[in-house]
Parts: structure tokens; sequence; C-alpha cells
């Protein structure tokens, strides 16, 4: 392998100055591996990587400048579409900080409902990830399996908040009651769909199956683990000096997830594992969600079975305004860590709302682990770090 | 028979053989990969099955502009995809399809092959250069690296076949696998090369065969989440086609070379003369189905390797494999 900008001498007695000049290519901001709009200004020799550039802000979209004339009510519209992939998800963060500002107490069974559909999210986004990754790799049938089976998850968030994507469905004090679901008299009508957890459990059973398809189909297969298994290795102490969180962090070997650290839903009244791995490359990146959907199947089969009765919703003015005072409030996302810095001045709208996205943290690694490696592994790398350009733009 | 008539009636025959088979394996390809993946497929063109689709995209593709880059090399640009076309339908001149359903039947048939397929990979290397587009480069160079990976393996299972019938011609080659292996209560058995003893040279020919197509697992020259579309990248209308139909095309006749040397080719057992020439194009075309049905299935289960990867593969496991495939089979043939 050359280096770049070395001089080849030859040997011959005419002295002629050779040089090969390294090939700078653009990818993206439109190419198939991207995940959307990310550009990497790479400079490559031959096949080799020498350094990666990577220009963001494509899809800026000004969210924080917006939330700032904005009432809290109509923020969370605008934060489930930061990451998309798993929208219910980023709300989850969001409203739990106003809450703290404001200093409201949720009902129980809107926790729990808040709960379940964070978990559905993340099977969801994982699924995402099931099914692009492989792609990345070349394999273009996991896509649809995975995906298809993705659709009954979206049906039951559907079926709950009214939107596949982008649920809108917290409200400070607790969720939106969900009108319809076949009940006929007020009280009913005012909590979730009739059947609700029984069509939960058996979609449940279905990631079930196909985590087991999955790992047939993926896991074990030889040419997978060929370009997978040490192949952008991350090692813990790289992980946290670039401010990784999630299943990226986790495949690394450090069982930090926020779900037993913060108290901001009831994960604690459910009996789940934190899945981990040691080695840190792409392999263990991949195996590490392909857990988590297990371990949040099983976080929602509990959750179905300990839900306590009670309201949706706590007793709130009708105006919402914030005392003045600040708070951070973080939640583990499918993707990583995602924080909210609310600043209130007291008021309808916040003085200034910071976005901790997730996506954004995790791809500040993308020079170092790039360095070096091969185009085809930049590919797998960029796709084992699964982030979403919406979330890294905001 | 007048020559020139039967040179019309050979063009007409192999032209009309191998682009009605180009499409009807794309279309097959479309089917079975849907079932594979839980979906449904082409449905509604030509009524019934969706049928028509392959047609339908032909014809679409038909009417798109053909675009050149303005920085291309137009000339070479221009030629690259017939280059890729014409180093197919050279392969089916020497296929024989029964005793004298034969284009011509070449006594270096089995050499003339291995030659005029490779020079697909000058095509792809024209298209890569001329595109003047830093993917298409990128395949372009990866499909000729990925020759020096294929090529020395695919030699080498040919030669022990070569080997084991004593000659380079194709027709002969399908006799040898016609006659008689051994007598069991007067029932004289014969048996095609795969069974005789060639099993290890046909899967070292079937896996260079697939990298020799580019296609899944080895299609790194295009490698979509890579180099967008590799040398394909700036192709468009006609062109592309070519590229297409001549990526199916050669995937019959690959398919139809291992046929011929590892299956036994026409070879019914027990017919000879003139009904073999009109059964035999029957089983030659159910064999190749059945190892296309293969490279369709590889194609739609597993994911991509990379270009040191096939070489690795290449020349740690099928050269020396095929180099001792060749001498296992000369001892025998020695020996026996």
């Amino acid at each position: 392998m050359t280096t770049p900008g070395m001089i080849h001498r030859s040997e011959s007695a005419v002295s002629v100055e050779l040089q090969t000049p390294d090939m700078t290519i653009n990818i993206g901001p439109q190419h198939p591996s991207t995940h959307g709009v990310l550009r990497l200004v790479a400079n490559i020799d031959g096949e080799r990587v020498i350094d990666v550039d990577p220009v963001i802000g494509y899809m800026h979209r000004g969210y924080e400048k917006i939330s700032e004339v904005r009432t809290y009510a109509q923020i969370t519209a605008l934060v489930n579409r930061i990451d998309w992939v798993s929208g219910f998800a980023n709300e989850i963060p969001f409203i739990v900080g106003v809450e703290k500002l404001m200093g409201v107490e949720v009902p129980e069974r809107a926790q729990y409902i808040r709960m379940i559909l964070t978990e559905l999210a993340r099977i969801s986004s994982h699924l995402v990830f099931m099914s692009s990754y492989p792609l990345e790799l070349g394999a273009t049938t996991p896509l649809m399996h995975a995906l298809r089976e993705r659709e009954y998850i979206l049906e039951l968030i559907e079926e709950m908040t009214g939107g596949r994507f982008h649920p809108n469905f917290n409200r400070v004090g607790g969720v939106k009651p969900a009108y319809g679901g076949g009940s006929t008299t007020k009280k009913q009508a005012m909590d979730i769909p009739s059947g609700y957890f029984q069509r939960t459990l058996e979609a449940m059973d279905r990631m079930d199956q196909i985590c087991k398809d999955i790992d047939t189909l993926v896991t074990g297969n030889e040419l997978i683990k060929m370009r997978t298994v040490n192949v952008g290795v991350i090692p813990a102490d790289k992980a946290l000096e670039y401010g990784l969180t999630g299943p990226n962090l986790r495949a690394s070997g450090v069982a930090y997830d926020l779900r037993k650290i913060e108290n901001y839903l009831p994960y604690d009244e459910v009996d789940f594992e934190v899945a981990v791995r040691e080695g840190g490359d792409c392999f263990d990146r991949y195996v590490v969600r392909l857990d988590e959907i297990r371990e949040s199947v099983k976080i929602v089969r509990q959750a179905v079975d300990q839900i306590p009765k009670g309201p949706l919703q706590a007793k709130v003015p009708r105006i919402l305004k914030a005392p003045k005072g600040q708070v951070y409030s973080r939640a583990e996302n499918p993707k990583g860590e995602f924080g909210f810095y609310i600043v209130s001045e007291g008021g309808k709208m916040p003085y200034r709302l910071k976005i901790r996205s997730s996506s954004f943290s995790n791809l500040s690694i993308l020079p170092w682990i790039l360095k070096g490696q091969l185009v085809p592994d930049l590919v797998a790398i960029m796709g084992s770090l699964d982030f979403v350009l919406g979330d890294v733009d905001r | 028979m007048n020559f020139w008539l039967e040179l019309v009636l050979k063009l007409v025959v192999v032209l009309g053989f191998v682009l009605t088979g180009a499409l009807v394996v794309i279309y097959a390809e479309l089917k079975a990969g849907s079932h594979m993946q839980s979906r449904i497929g082409p449905y509604y063109a030509g009524g019934r099955w969706g049928w028509a689709q392959p047609l339908a995209d032909g014809l679409k593709f038909l009417q798109k502009e053909d675009l050149a880059p303005a920085a291309a090399d137009r000339t070479v640009f221009g030629w690259a995809p017939y280059v890729v076309m014409m180093s197919t339908l050279a392969i089916f001149v020497v296929i024989p399809f029964g005793p004298d359903m034969v284009g011509r039947d070449l006594d270096l048939g089995a050499y003339y092959l291995l030659a005029i397929s490779s020079l697909s990979v000058l095509g792809i290397l024209m298209a890569g250069w001329s595109s003047a587009n830093k993917y298409s480069l990128m395949g372009g160079l990866r499909a000729a690296a990925q020759l020096i990976a294929y090529e020395l393996p695919l030699v080498l299972a040919v030669v022990a076949v070569v080997i084991q019938a004593g000659t380079m011609s194709l027709n002969g080659i399908v006799e040898a696998q016609s006659q008689t292996w051994f007598t069991v209560a007067g029932l004289e058995i014969s048996a095609p090369f795969l069974i005789k003893g060639q099993i290890l040279g046909f899967m070292i020919f079937m896996i260079a065969a697939v990298a020799e197509l580019s296609r899944i697992p080895f299609d790194m020259p295009i490698a979509e989440s890579e180099l967008t579309m590799g040398y394909l990248t700036e192709y468009s209308g006609i062109r592309f086609t070519m590229f297409f139909l001549g990526e199916y095309a050669s995937m019959i006749g690959l398919s139809a070379i291992a046929a011929t040397l590892y299956l036994g080719g026409y070879d019914v057992p027990g017919l000879s003369g003139n009904i073999l020439n009109v059964v035999g194009p029957g089983v030659m075309i159910f064999k190749i189905a059945i190892l296309v049905f293969i490279i369709i299935w590889i194609r739609w289960t597993w994911p991509r390797l990379r270009e040191d990867q096939l070489q690795k593969l290449a020349w740690h496991w099928l050269i020396p494999l095929a180099l001792a495939n060749i001498a296992i089979v000369a001892v025998f043939k020695v020996a026996f």
C-alpha cells in the first residue's frame, strides 16, 4: 500500500518522478448508503480511505430556534420529527423535562402506556436497522422480511395514537386520550382502544419469530460475519471519548443504559437485561440491536401484564406556563442518549431549548473510525452506527 | 445447404434464443426474487402474472434518452456495451444443443469459450474508464481485479474436464459423458462428469462463474451501496439495456457451459442421432434452467464480499483445490 503523497522513484537510470495523486471522492449527499443527505468528502488511495470529512447540515430545520416561539404543547409535534424512525421515543425526554419543570405528577397508567409505546418505537427503529444494514452489505432479502414485521408495530402505534411515524401523543401530565376503538361510554372512550393489549401480545409473538428468522438469515450467515467481524472496532475508551451512546456504546462493552440509571419511566418495575457485547466491531453493534429487540419484547409483555387502572391524564391548568428555571432531561432512545435542556423564563414558551440528539454525537467518531479503512468497510461501518439524518441535523 | 443461408439461419436462431432466453431469465429473477422476499413481484403487465414485465421494461429503456456525460470519451463509451454483448453472444457459437444443433463445433471449443467469455471484462473496463466518473472508474478497476481472481480457477476447473474427456471439442466432451461407464446386469450405465468425479471441479467452476457474472456475492464492480452502480452509473437508455441483457445472456451462457462440461449437455441415455437433435435442446434448456435458478437463489440470499476477500478465496482455496482436482483426475485417467 502506498502512503499519501509518497513519491515513487524509478530504479532506472533515467530519473523519473511519478506521483500517484489521491482521489477525492464525494460520497453523498445523494448516495444509496448515506441514509439521507450526509456528505462524506473522502480522500482515497485505490480502495483505501485516507481521511474522511463528514459534511452535515443539509437537513437543518432549525427546531431549536422554532421552539422558542412555540408553546410546550406545540413542541411535542416538532420533536418527534427529529429522529423520524422512532418518533414516539423522542417525545419522552422532552415531555418528562417539561413535567419536571412544572412539577406535574403523571398517573401510573399513562406512564406505563408511554413505556409500552417507547419500547414499540425501539423495536420499530431496530427493525429498520435490521433491514437496512444487510442491504448495505449487499443482502437484499432481510430488508423485506424486517420491514414486513415492522408494519405490525406501526399499526399498533397508529391504533393507539393516530399516527404511524409522528404520533404527537404525549401531553403535559399524561397521554392524549384516544377516541374510538369501539367503546361507547364516555369513560371507556377516554381510555385506550379495547382489545389493544391482546393485539400487542400477538405482535410480540411475531417479533420473537422474526428475531429467530433474522438469526438464521443474517446472524448465522458466514458471509455477513466475514464482512462485519473485526471491522470498524471501537474500543471502549474511544467510544467514551467520542461521546457514543446507546447500542454503539454497549457494543464496546460499556453497560450504560439510561433506562437503568434515570427514573424517567417505570423501568424499575419491569425485569430486563441490558444487552452488552465486548468486541466493539460492526457485528457486535448489530447483535446488540437484535438483543435489544428481544429485551423490548420482554418489557412490553411485562408492562401489558402489570399496567394499573386509572386516568391517563393528570389535572393541569388549561394554559400551561412553566415557572422560571431550567432542566436537563434525558432518555435512552433507540439510537442512544437523547436529551433536552429546557430554559424557561416563565411563560408559555421556552426561552431556549437545546437538543442533545443521539445520532449527532454518534456521528462524531466517523473521521477517526474511517481512517485507513477500505471503501466497502466504510459503508459497513457507517451503516453499523445506525444514524438518521434528521437526528443529526435537527 | 447454401453457406449464406445456413449462416443467416444460425444467426437468427442463436440471437432469438439468447434474447428471448435473457428476457425469460429476467422475468424468472423478478418473480423468484419477489417470492423469496415475500413479495408478489410483477403482476399487471401482460394481463396475467406480469409476464410482459421484461418487455415493458425494455420498451421503457428504449424510450429513454441515451445520455453520455460531457467529459466522457464518447466513442469508447458508446462501444463498451456492445463489446460486452458481443462476447456473450459469441459463447453460443460453440454450445451444442444436439449432435448437430451447434453453431460450429470447434476442435478447441473449450479453449475458445474461456477466451471469449473473459472478453466482457474489456467492455466493462472500457465503460468504467470512459464514463469520466470516479465511481465508474472504481467499478471498472474492480472488475479487472476480479478477473485475476476468478479466471485462473475457471480455466483450471475446465482443464480437469478436458483431461478426463480427452478432447477440447464440446461435442466430444458431451460424447465422452454419454459413453458407457460400467455395465450392471446387461444395462449400460453412463454418467455425466459431475458424477464421474468432478464434483469439486463443478463447484469451483460455478463459484468462478458467479464471480465472472459479477453477481452477488461477487458483485463488487456494481456494488450498489458502495459505488452507486459501479461502471453502469452513467449509462441510460438503450446502452444500459445492452449491459442488462448482456448480464442475463451471459448467465445463460455460463450455465450452458457448465451444463455441457459437467451435466452431460444434451445427452439422453439410450437416444442418438436425429431423435437426440429434437430432444437435446429441451434437455439442455432444462439443465440451464436449473443452474440459472441456483444463481438467482444465491443472489437473493447472500450479501456481498469484499474485493480482497474474493482474492483470498480464489488464491487460498479455489486455485489449490483446482490444481489438486487436476492432479486427481489425471492420476485416475492414467491409472484406470
